[in-house]
């Protein structure tokens, strides 16, 4: 068995304590010593994005990282962006303006999008693409994934988010979504 | 029916979970005492094994165990081609789960490890060792078809592994030895990787107490899988066998197929008995799994100098790879060449498809499927026809259309006729939404400022929502089985709704669009309904999703059982009420007498009534339950008209795109924010074809293009925002009048892009460019124009330079 070093990571507010072989990569850390399995792979080689996180308040490709480079970290993923039932804005505008079909890509893309927003809480389209170039989307042709993050820059911006978590008084009810006409009559 | 749901914008009910990362993928899956198992490919495209020596690689610390083709030959068998479509019959050949004595492309699969992790699983791969015979390769789908090519198999001469035919070759003849006007244009429909973001696995529990087994796949359809592995690969009885379908992360075709490594998991979960993982890696997704297109077509259009169109003759060499994928010769026949004449009244049209082994990865279905090859040849052959006779594309195109009377349409190619259209009507549209006049003016300027700009057309048709099971089956296009779909539907005593669907979704939101359609065929909310798919084990056989069938076919099969349980609750309700069936009307989600809304029922009322079963009328049943299997009566045929307007830059031969606009005719929507996504994401698949896309392999069958570095799947700053809109002409076929759009994006756009291009650089002389249209070939293609003195009156000259342009990848190019 290879040596390990013990390693301190907090990841999503939570500190956790651990033995990890040299060449754990940081994303499988994540995915199989924690069992958070929201952050994915899609390559393994840094070009998917896939496994975006947040690390130290960066967006980083966390299969690009070995776990003992996170010694002492702060981390954030997919799983630590909803708040008592409340979706983050980020959420909420993938799910009102479909910005997923497989969902796949959709954590990773998420997170980069948090990374900008970060920095840009208004970004124009062409920064969006831009700042999204680092994350493969294979299904939504990104369109929708731009909408869903200017809605979630919308929805930031505004001081009162309006009430639309993953619980909603209604229960589950989905609401309409604002939009063009079904069909236009032939 | 009051329609609450159906039509409207409803976000996704399959979301919630994806966003917060609580999706359950392959990989997302442990089960106790579950080991790896890491998969060694075959360096070679053309090889005979000698020997394979796994001594160092099995005494590695943690390796559980080390097994090669040999170790499984007894009990496995050749994985199956279920479409064996065009008299391939006599030379089929498949792969075995691991190869025994030959490969015949770079991934066949050897040997595999089993270790207790993953690492060490890979580090045992580089340990085992094996001698190769190398033997001489071949790639490209012509060339092995010529006297002296490499052969790969002994009972396919030539390399040829099926000769097919449709059409009138003696009137076809005919018309182009009376024809005013013939172009010929060859045509390379170039190899795609499909490239789903979540790659491919495979997970096996054995249970030696019931000797049953529990595979996890990446499965686009489950109970095929399961049938294919039972009946024909690992001799294991059907029922001894559950599939389950996790969440898929996309497939787009590719995970439709059975794999190697599906009775890889299978067989050493039993012989090692302990759950067995697999999960593909990326570079091993490229190698390996489907690939799809890769055509070359010497094609040729006849007409008449005032644009009629009057025959069109294909002779495609379609290569299938090393071996056949499970329905690869169905692809380029039934799914191809019966779809050529596209949206044209063709009189004399003949096909002619060599399905060709060559030592390169399987090549099968990929979004589309056959159908952007069909729409790729008519309408490039229909711009060059346009061209050459010196006629507005947009004019040929009507004045060839089928027209609106003509429905239901018999192509003569052997296909159903197609269902219904308006061709005309979607050309129209999209004309008047991009302003075409105006366009043209505005082209015409820019020119006389030596900007060059194009506009390109795709007017398509498709077929989906495939496929009445006598038609496709053995005694038509030579599927190996029916097409049908499956639903069950039951309502249960508190009201709620469990549906489920023999369709496999991966991304396209059927949870959605079926609780839709549930919801208010029964008048109740949306969130009382939840729809199962997915799972050989308690759900009824399912064909799959694949062909934008899940609608039109499964769909449809909901709505029959839901139409079912309404019958029956509706005896219960006149049984209840003390009316007459025929004096009850159904109504805001009730069944009531006619004329006294107080007597009434809903549907809750009733399902408590047929589950406790204290009054029912005499002889009936108890439980409101019932299951259809759906055989549609045709296929479904979506249409309609894309337009590209792009700017080329002579100077670096890059191309921007300055406008896209989409005109579908997808029928009636259920879901408008699912369609539109459909059509974006596969619009965004056909340009990526046209622009970016293209697996290359060198001569020695490497793959050149085996990571997301080398393939250029497109990212979010290299593709514009599309304008989308329809027209809805309703089909027949199903009770929605619904046609299918998981595919017509791309079906519809590659052409698209490609005619817009060359009509940009159309002042330089150039008629046509072969896919992938990157800067490179553009500026090459311009560049050897501009040295041609009579070609370049109107070209102006410039840097002679290739450019460096970093932002768009390449791959391929020149290739
Ligand atoms: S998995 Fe890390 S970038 Fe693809
Ligand atoms: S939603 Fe499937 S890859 Fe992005």
């Amino acid at each position: 068995m290879a040596t390990t070093h013990p390693i301190t990571v907090t990841v999503n507010g939570k500190t956790h304590h651990n033995e990890v072989e040299p060449r754990l990569l940081l994303v499988h850390y994540i995915r199989d010593t924690l069992g958070l399995t929201g952050t994915h792979i899609g390559c393994n080689t840094s070009q998917c994005g896939a496994c975006t996180i947040i690390l130290d308040g960066e967006a980083v490709k966390s299969c690009t990282l070995f776990a003992v480079q996170a010694n002492g970290s702060e981390a954030l993923t997919i799983e630590g962006l909803a708040h008592d039932g409340q979706l983050h804005p980020l959420q909420q505008g993938f799910w009102e303006e479909h910005g997923l079909q497989c969902g796949y890509c959709t954590p990773g893309m998420i997170m980069s999008a948090y990374d900008l927003l970060q920095h840009n809480p208004d970004p124009s389209e062409p920064e969006i693409r831009h700042a999204l170039e680092g994350n493969l989307c294979r299904c939504t042709g990104y369109q929708n994934i731009v909408k869903s993050v200017q809605h979630a820059a919308r929805l930031m911006k505004s001081e009162s988010l309006p009430d639309q978590g993953y619980e909603t008084q209604e229960g589950h009810r989905p609401a309409l979504v604002e939009g063009p006409e079904a069909v236009p009559s032939s | 029916m009051a329609t609450t749901y159906v039509g409207e914008r409803l976000k996704r009910l399959e979301d919630p979970e994806l966003i917060v990362g609580a999706g359950n993928y392959m990989d997302d899956i442990t089960l106790p005492g579950m080991a790896h198992v890491a998969i060694l490919h075959s360096p070679y495209a053309h090889a005979r094994i000698l020997s394979v020596d796994t001594s160092r690689a099995t005494a590695l610390p943690g390796v559980v165990a080390v097994f090669t083709g040999k170790d499984m030959e007894a009990d496995t068998n050749a994985l199956p081609c279920a479409w064996q479509a065009g008299s391939v019959t006599n030379n089929v050949n498949t792969p075995r789960p691991l190869a025994v004595d030959e490969v015949h492309f770079v991934g066949d699969p050897v040997a595999f490890v089993v270790a207790e992790d993953l690492y060490t699983a890979r580090d045992a791969l580089d340990l085992i060792e094996v001698e190769y015979e190398p033997l001489p390769t071949v790639v490209d789908a012509e060339q092995a078809t010529q006297e002296g090519a490499p052969q790969l198999h002994e009972n396919a001469p030539n390399n040829v592994c099926m000769h097919w035919t449709a059409g009138n070759q003696a009137g076809t003849d005919t018309a182009f030895d009376q024809a005013e006007v013939v172009v010929s244009q060859k045509l390379i429909n170039q190899r795609l990787i499909p490239t789903a973001m979540e790659t491919r696995g495979a997970i096996g529990s054995y249970n030696a107490g019931t000797d049953e087994y529990t595979l996890w796949l990446s499965s686009q359809a489950p109970h095929v899988h399961r049938l294919l592995l039972a009946a024909f690969v690992l001799n294991v009885p059907e029922h001894k066998i559950r599939v389950i379908a996790p969440d898929i992360g996309g497939g787009f075709g590719s995970k439709i197929f059975i794999y190697p490594d599906m009775a890889i998991v299978a067989w050493a979960s039993r012989k090692l008995n302990r759950p067995m993982k697999w999960i593909e890696d990326r570079q091993e997704n490229y190698l390996w799994t489907s690939h799809g297109r890769d055509h070359t077509t010497h094609a040729e259009i006849a007409g008449t100098r005032d644009g009629k169109i009057t025959g069109l003759r294909a002779k495609t060499y379609a290569n299938l790879g090393g071996y056949l994928s499970s329905i690869a010769p169905g692809i380029p026949t039934t799914l191809y060449g019966r779809m050529a004449t596209g949206v044209y009244k063709i009189p004399n049209t003949f096909v002619e498809v060599f399905g060709v082994y060559t030592n390169t990865a399987p090549v099968d279905a990929y979004r589309g499927a056959g159908r952007p090859e069909a729409t790729y040849l008519v309408e490039r052959m229909v711009d060059r026809f346009a061209r050459e006779i010196g006629m507005d594309p947009a004019e040929v195109r009507r004045k060839n259309f089928i027209q609106p009377e003509d429905f239901p349409y018999d192509n003569g190619l052997g296909m159903l006729p197609y269902d219904s259209g308006d061709y005309e009507k979607a050309l129209n549209r999209a004309l008047e939404l991009v302003g075409y006049q105006e366009l043209r003016q505005q082209q015409t300027e820019a020119l006389a400022q030596g900007r060059y700009i194009g506009v390109g057309f795709s007017s398509y048709v498709e077929v989906c929502g495939v496929a009445p099971s006598a038609w496709i089956g053995l005694n038509g296009q030579g599927w190996g089985a029916g097409l049908w779909e499956s639903a069950n539907v039951k309502v249960h005593l508190t009201g709620k709704v469990v549906v489920t669907t023999g369709t496999a979704p991966h991304g396209q939101g059927h949870v959605t669009t079926f609780s839709q359609i549930v919801a208010d065929e029964l008048g109740i909310p949306i969130e009382d309904v939840v729809v199962q798919y997915g799972d050989t084990q308690g759900q009824p056989f399912g064909l799959g999703t694949y062909g934008s069938r899940s609608l039109a076919v499964g769909g449809t099969a909901i709505h029959r059982s839901v139409t079912k349980i309404k019958d029956k609750a509706k005896k219960i309700a006149a049984h209840l009420l003390e009316a007459s069936e025929e004096d009850l009307v159904w109504q805001d989600g009730k069944f009531m007498v006619k004329g006294s809304p107080d007597a009434a029922k809903t549907i809750q009322e009733l399902a408590l009534a047929a589950h406790v079963g204290y009054s029912l009328p005499p002889g009936m049943e108890p439980f409101l339950d019932e299951t259809t299997y759906h055989d549609p009566p045709n296929c479904t045929f979506p249409f309609g008209t894309h337009i590209c307007v792009v700017e080329v830059d002579p100077e670096t031969g890059k191309v921007e795109f300055l406008r896209y606009l989409a005109v579908d005719d997808v029928g009636n929507v259920i879901n408008p924010l699912i369609v539109d996504g459909q059509l974006h994401g596969g619009i965004v698949q056909g340009m990526a074809q046209a622009m970016w896309e293209q697996g290359v392999y060198d001569e020695s069958g490497q793959l050149v293009t085996g990571t997301l570095m080398d393939y250029a799947i497109p990212k979010a700053s290299m593709v514009p925002n599309f304008e989308l809109d329809r027209t809805v002409t309703p089909t027949d076929v199903n009770p929605f009048g619904a046609k299918g759009a998981g595919e017509a994006g791309t079906i519809a756009s590659a052409p698209a892009v490609v005619n817009a291009v060359v009509d940009a650089l159309k002042p330089f002389g150039i008629t046509h460019l072969d896919m992938p249209l990157t800067p490179e070939r553009l500026w090459r293609a311009i560049q050897e124009k501009r040295n041609q003195p009579s070609d370049s009156a109107t070209a102006p000259t410039g840097g002679s330079h290739p450019p460096g342009d970093a932002s768009t990848p390449a791959s391929g190019a020149g290739a």
